[in-house]
């Protein structure tokens, strides 16, 4: 015996999800990705990488702490739906598929505050030596 | 078609880059052991064989990217109109990868 009436089980079920707002994201970060990490691509190439004080340097310059943090925060928003329409649609197991979502949306704002606090850090601290 | 399938395996495969991205970014902030250890791993065989995959799903995954977006305002649908954007886009990807590996290892920058 249910408290639902037959009808009620069957109307009002709508889309599947967030389905508008999940494309128009997608594609919004793609449009600011593209910018963002050319920007990076370059900068990277023409980067002394293995020189950690001459990296820093760089990360702390001009306006490139604000750019690194809209790039990896970006990278990370786009990843993170990226990843879970590949999951909703090869993860057949309902409870793996939930778990494998969560974990999808915790790992990738996990990874986007440390690296945001990482770019951050180097450009206060750099500031601070002067 | 393939193109399709290849979008998805290289969004996953830079999906995995982002942790690399965000290491890199965590042991530059970190002591300087951390980022000798970052750096040693990165610039292992491994790790080179790793970033030369990133780059070449990178490039792809950006010039797709952009067909994919060109689809979405309605252009470019046709069967032979997206066969032939396929073709320019392994092409430009190719190009593009290679203009990379040539202004990382052989512009003149201390490796």
């Amino acid at each position: 015996m249910s408290l639902r009436t037959p009808l009620g089980k069957v109307l009002g079920r709508g889309s599947a999800k967030q389905g508008v707002a999940h494309w128009w994201a997608q594609r919004v970060s793609a449009v600011a990705l593209v910018p963002l990490t050319l920007w990076f691509a370059f900068q990277v190439v023409h980067l002394p990488t293995t020189d950690q004080f001459a990296v820093r340097e760089w990360i702390a310059s001009g306006l490139n702490p604000v750019l690194l943090v809209l790039l990896v925060g970006t990278i990370a928003w786009h990843s993170a739906l990226g990843v879970q329409v590949v999951l909703e649609d090869y993860v057949p197991n309902k409870a793996v598929k939930l778990t494998a979502l969560l974990a999808n949306t915790f790992i990738h704002v996990v990874v986007a505050f440390a690296a945001s606090y990482a770019v951050l850090r180097i450009a206060f601290t750099t500031l601070a030596q002067g | 078609m393939a193109t399709s399938i290849a979008h998805r395996a290289s969004g996953i495969v830079l999906s995995v880059g982002l942790l690399l991205l965000a290491w890199w970014l965590m042991a530059a902030a970190g002591d300087e052991a951390g980022y000798a250890l970052a750096v040693a791993v990165i610039g292992s065989g491994f790790g080179k064989l790793l970033l030369a995959g990133w780059l070449i799903a990178f490039c792809y995954h950006l010039c797709n990217g952009l067909r994919h977006l060109n689809w979405d305002l309605g252009r470019g649908l046709e069967k032979a109109e997206a066969r032939r954007s396929a073709a320019v886009v392994i092409a430009v990807s190719v190009v593009l990868a290679l203009a990379f590996v040539y202004a990382a290892f052989f512009a003149g920058v201390p490796r």
